[in-house]
């Protein structure tokens, strides 16, 4: 490898290295963030399960974005994460619907009935 | 035990040159290293082979006692009846096949027929022996990743053969395992069935990761992937699968050997109770848990038995055709679709589980159209027939043969995909017919196929063609006698798992009973257990031929005796260490047989065009 | 013929050999915990109003492991960046803290089981129920300390379930501030809480433990890496640099789990 090559390696690693503890902070500040979330009650527990997951996910797009170099990673691994995704979402939904088909519908059917007959509390409060 | 002889097998990373006695870095392997502990694909692949045809051959077994037990239920066995006895004691009073043993043999027949048989013989056996030479490699992407797939293998074989001795017997609740009955029954079998089916588990996944590795890393310059010969593809689709479907059930084997270690209630309901007793468990758990994580792996694990012999027959179609295959691209394209469909359709193994209409009209639908993959790829096979120079030698007989036959097992399937027609066959004979059809005379008749047409290249000799003949004919006719019948059983409704054979049902015990089953159907267990003893005196000629040939057989006169196209058969025989002495270049697809203007009626993949030299 | 593919990437694919192979155990990994987590949500949602509970696990202690599993996270990927710029050292001292933080997850993990295994309900014959942790047991006692006792089963029961964040407070219960002696003849149910307890516990139990598993076995892969395995950087240092890279991915996929694992079981 040529000395030129060497600086620009060099500086590449660098800047990966600044990335790196970017998003190290990122995380930081999203472990604070979603502990401190689970304690407000934002009424509805599908709220909190909500914002819980979101946060997570954007963590673990960082860790496997930055981290795991998938962010400049080959299609090839893309589309093999991509396919295992949908086998995965496959997997929950479909037993999910299989086994307990009113968790997909209740919950929102019972919020707009309660809705409509004019019970906001009943709607918030239903499991 | 075989010993082969592979003196031409160095153990160095160059071709083999005599006398090159001062070549420091690689002394000869003892026979440990080279034999046992070996790290190339073809001794693995071997291994493999060995082992399952062994595992095969005793799951068989095991059938053929049931059988007995089917065919003159309360009567003792004979021959081994008091082997039987002295084994399993009380289960076995009097030489007889008791209800347990009866329900213990059936799920350790389907666990080792399928995980310790097939599949290993399809996928790793033939995979590893024949992949990388097809490809132009010189070797698994990870061969120690390799011999720990076989260790991992070869000690889950062991754990399922060793709770044969246990107290209690081994598993007994069907090869599926269902909870509660799998985690409330008595000993340690279901646990020692556990632990197995992880290293089993492992064993398939590690080989998967290799598979597919090898094949997109490790493919030869110029082995674009729409050369690949089909038997590759169809290996590529079947890791996959393997990579994909196999967690969920190793999640649900810690979930049930918590069950049953930890005492947790995952599988296990509330309000529990056994023999009449309320179970102290802590109860929150859900029998349909364990339902859907199991079918689905289950599913997949179907197309993983069909796969490989279907890539093994298209092979032996082109070469015993002289002409290329039909439909190359429609072969490709289904094997993806079937494998990328497979993991959507599982719930059609539980329509009577009770799941909501929208759902079960979901999974009627995709069951539905995964049909139309698997016909096309039977279609294009049988289109290739077309026009051919068809060379009936004994691979292509059983090649031959397995396209009626797994034609026949998948059109039954199709009632079994509708849930109205399911309510009626469900658990019936009529089922154990279809998936019977599919596997035994159609995969294990392509992994005939796959032992006849590859075993030249492994030892130098052929077969004999009139014992394989014999073998053949008698297969057919005894495979079709045992399981064409049970399609008529089940549909009278015989029940699966019946360890009298239906008596305690038939007309003739009960003519006051509605619905019982006729005297034809218990006259035709004793025709078909009749049937499956003579199956089983058919091997011998095949077990005999196997290892006489080794040293005995014709010589096959060349590398290439079949006069085939694809790369395996452009090697030494058999081939070294490293496969090939320099990296091969393909030139074109894999099935040039009879191209107009060429001298000889194939024209191999590595041969280089005249033009270009 | 050598094997291919072993350092140099392949032009098409842009990958090595170990690569593909660790994102292909990595996508089979995914489907082993996500059915794990399947199972979790199936086993929540059809259980029975009011049967799950909350508030069992300590907060502080999860975001503390989560946070050294994240710490270990960086210093993984940094030990990898060292290799990159040819820093052996930087690279043994950021793998030692890795393997080092890996320890710590475990050893709290293992004081976190440790509490739950010491954590006691006890159900008299009359159906109160006493709930404390263990200070000693014989054939004849159990002494439990800072016990809350509970007028019944259902009242129990009800308690964890309502104990969400918000409600820390158990109404209608008293405690008792020394320790509790308790007759075994006097009771119908003296019980843990390990996993056969409750199936959260049963899942929590299942989830950390596997997770806990790969932890271990991550360590101990990239522990090998950074002692005996190390010898290689001398003779092939691109091809030790790229088994870090690799075993630096099994090692995020660890974290990535347990970043799910976390709120999945300690807040929600």
């Amino acid at each position: 490898m040529s000395h030129d090559h060497d600086h620009d390696h060099d500086h590449d690693i660098q800047a990966s290295v600044r990335r790196y503890l970017i998003v190290f902070g990122a995380l930081m500040a999203g472990t604070i963030l979603t502990v401190l979330a689970s304690y407000i009650d934002f009424g509805h527990p599908s709220v909190n399960i909500g914002i819980a997951l979101l946060i997570a996910s954007v963590k673990a797009f960082l860790v496997a974005g930055y981290f795991m170099h998938l962010i400049s990673e080959r299609k090839m691994i893309y589309s093999l994460l991509g396919v295992t995704a949908f086998f995965f979402a496959g997997l929950m939904y479909l037993t999910l619907w299989s086994m307990e088909p009113d968790s997909l519908i209740h919950l929102k059917k019972t919020h707009t009935a309660a809705i409509e007959q004019g019970k906001p509390a009943e709607a918030a409060n239903h499991h | 035990m075989v010993s082969f002889d592979f003196a031409s097998m160095q153990p160095t990373t160059k071709a083999p040159h005599p006398g090159e006695a001062h070549e420091v870095h690689h002394e000869e392997p003892g026979f440990w290293r080279h034999y046992i502990f070996s790290t190339d694909h073809k001794i693995i692949g071997l291994q493999y082979g060995i082992t399952s045809l062994l595992f095969l051959l005793f799951g068989f077994g095991l059938m053929m006692i049931m059988r007995y037990q089917i065919a003159y239920p309360g009567s003792s066995v004979p021959i081994v009846g008091g082997l039987l006895q002295k084994v399993f004691g009380e289960m076995a009073a009097g030489g007889k096949v008791g209800a347990d043993l009866y329900n213990a043999f059936g799920a350790m027949h389907g666990t080792i027929m399928i995980f310790l048989g097939v599949v290993p013989l399809a996928f790793a056996a033939f995979g590893n022996l024949v992949i990388p030479l097809m490809i132009g490699a010189p070797d698994m992407a990870f061969p120690r990743v390799n011999m720990a797939s076989y260790q991992a293998y070869f000690i889950g074989g062991i754990i399922m053969l060793v709770s044969f001795f246990l107290p209690s017997g081994p598993a007994q609740a069907g090869w599926t395992s269902y909870s509660p009955l799998a985690t409330v029954l008595d000993g340690s079998g279901q646990t020692f069935w556990i632990v197995g089916m992880v290293f089993l588990i492992t064993s398939s996944l590690l080989g998967a990761v290799n598979f597919i590795a090898t094949v997109i890393q490790l493919r030869a310059p110029g082995m674009t992937w729409m050369r690949l010969p089909f038997f590759v593809w169809a290996q590529f689709v079947t890791a996959f699968l393997l990579l994909l479907a196999f967690p969920p059930l190793e999640a649900a084997a810690v979930l049930q050997l918590m069950d049953k270690v930890a005492l947790t209630s995952f599988f296990l309901p509330t309000g529990l109770s056994v023999s009449g007793a309320h179970a102290h468990v802590s109860g929150g758990g859900s029998p349909l848990l364990w339902q859907h994580l199991f079918w689905f792996l289950g599913h997949p694990e179907v197309y993983v038995l069909i796969l490989p012999a279907m890539g093994i027959v298209a092979e032996l179609i082109a070469n015993n055709t002289r002409k290329p295959i039909w439909g190359y691209k429609s072969l490709v394209y289904s094997a993806l679709a079937i494998g990328f469909l497979s993991f959507i359709v599982w719930a059609h193994h539980m329509y009577l589980t009770g799941m909501g209409t929208a759902i079960s009209t979901f999974f009627q639908t995709t069951t539905m159209i995964i049909s139309i993959p698997s016909v096309i790829i039977l279609t294009a096979l049988f289109i290739s027939l077309w026009g051919g120079s068809i060379r009936f030698n004994v691979p292509m007989l059983f090649a031959l043969a397995f396209l009626p036959m797994f034609g026949i097992g998948g059109l039954t399937g199709l009632p079994l995909g509708f849930s109205f027609a399911d309510l009626h066959l469900h658990d019936t004979y009529y089922v154990i017919a279809h998936f019977h059809y599919i596997v035994a005379p159609g995969t294990i008749f392509g992994l005939f196929a796959g032992v006849y047409y590859w075993f030249p290249k492994m030892t130098g000799r052929m077969m004999s063609e009139f014992w394989g003949k014999v073998h053949f004919w008698l297969s057919f006719l005894f495979m079709n006698l045992i399981f064409q019948p049970m399609f008529a059983q089940g549909m009278s409704g015989m029940l699966r798992r019946m360890s009298d054979g239906g008596v305690n049902y038939s007309a003739a015990t009960h003519p006051d009973w509605q619905g019982t089953l006729p005297v034809s159907v218990i006259y035709g267990n004793r025709l078909i257990s009749i049937a499956a003893w003579c199956l089983f005196l058919a091997q011998l000629p095949f077990i005999f031929n196997f290892f006489w040939s080794i040293k005995n057989g014709r010589p096959a006169g060349s590398d290439n005796p079949w006069e085939a196209t694809t790369l395996d058969w452009q090697t030494p025989t058999p081939p070294p260490h490293g496969n090939f002495a320099v990296t091969p270049h393909v030139y074109r697809g894999p099935y040039e047989y009879s191209v107009p203007g060429h001298a000889k009626d194939f024209v191999p993949q590595n041969e280089p065009d005249k033009k270009t030299r | 013929m050598e094997i291919p593919y072993t350092v140099q990437p392949r032009e098409d694919t842009g990958l090595y050999n170990a690569k593909v192979g660790i994102w292909l155990f990595l996508a089979s990994e995914v489907m082993l915990f996500g059915a794990l987590f399947s199972s979790y949500i199936l086993l929540r949602v059809g259980a029975d109003a009011g049967t799950w509970p909350h508030g069992l696990l300590n907060i502080p202690i999860g975001t503390v492991n989560t946070l050294v599993l994240i710490v270990s996270s960086v210093t993984v990927v940094m030990a990898w960046a060292s290799l990159k710029m040819h820093n052996f050292a930087r690279f043994r001292l950021f793998q030692a803290c890795t393997v080092l933080l890996a320890m710590t997850f475990v050893g709290i993990k293992s004081y976190e089981y440790h509490d739950k295994f010491t954590h006691y309900e006890v159900v008299m014959k009359d159906g109160t129920v006493h709930d404390g942790h263990l200070v000693r047991q014989d054939d004849k006692v159990i002494v439990l300390k800072h016990a809350a006792n509970y007028p019944s089963v259902l009242a129990h029961q009800h308690a964890q379930n309502e104990a969400r964040r918000a409600h820390h407070e158990e109404a209608g219960v008293s405690h008792e501030h020394g320790d509790l002696t308790i007759n075994r003849a006097d009771t119908t149910k003296i019980e843990n809480y390990g996993p056969w307890h409750n199936t959260y516990l049963a899942i929590y139990f299942t989830l950390t433990g596997l997770h806990a598993l790969h932890v271990i076995g991550g360590a101990l892969v990239i522990g090998y890496l950074w002692g005996p395995g190390a010898k290689m950087w001398r003779t092939e240092p691109e091809r030790f640099t790229n088994r870090i890279e690799v075993s630096g991915l099994f090692w995020h996929f660890v974290d990535l789990v347990w970043i799910f694992l976390f709120p999945v079981l300690y807040l929600l």
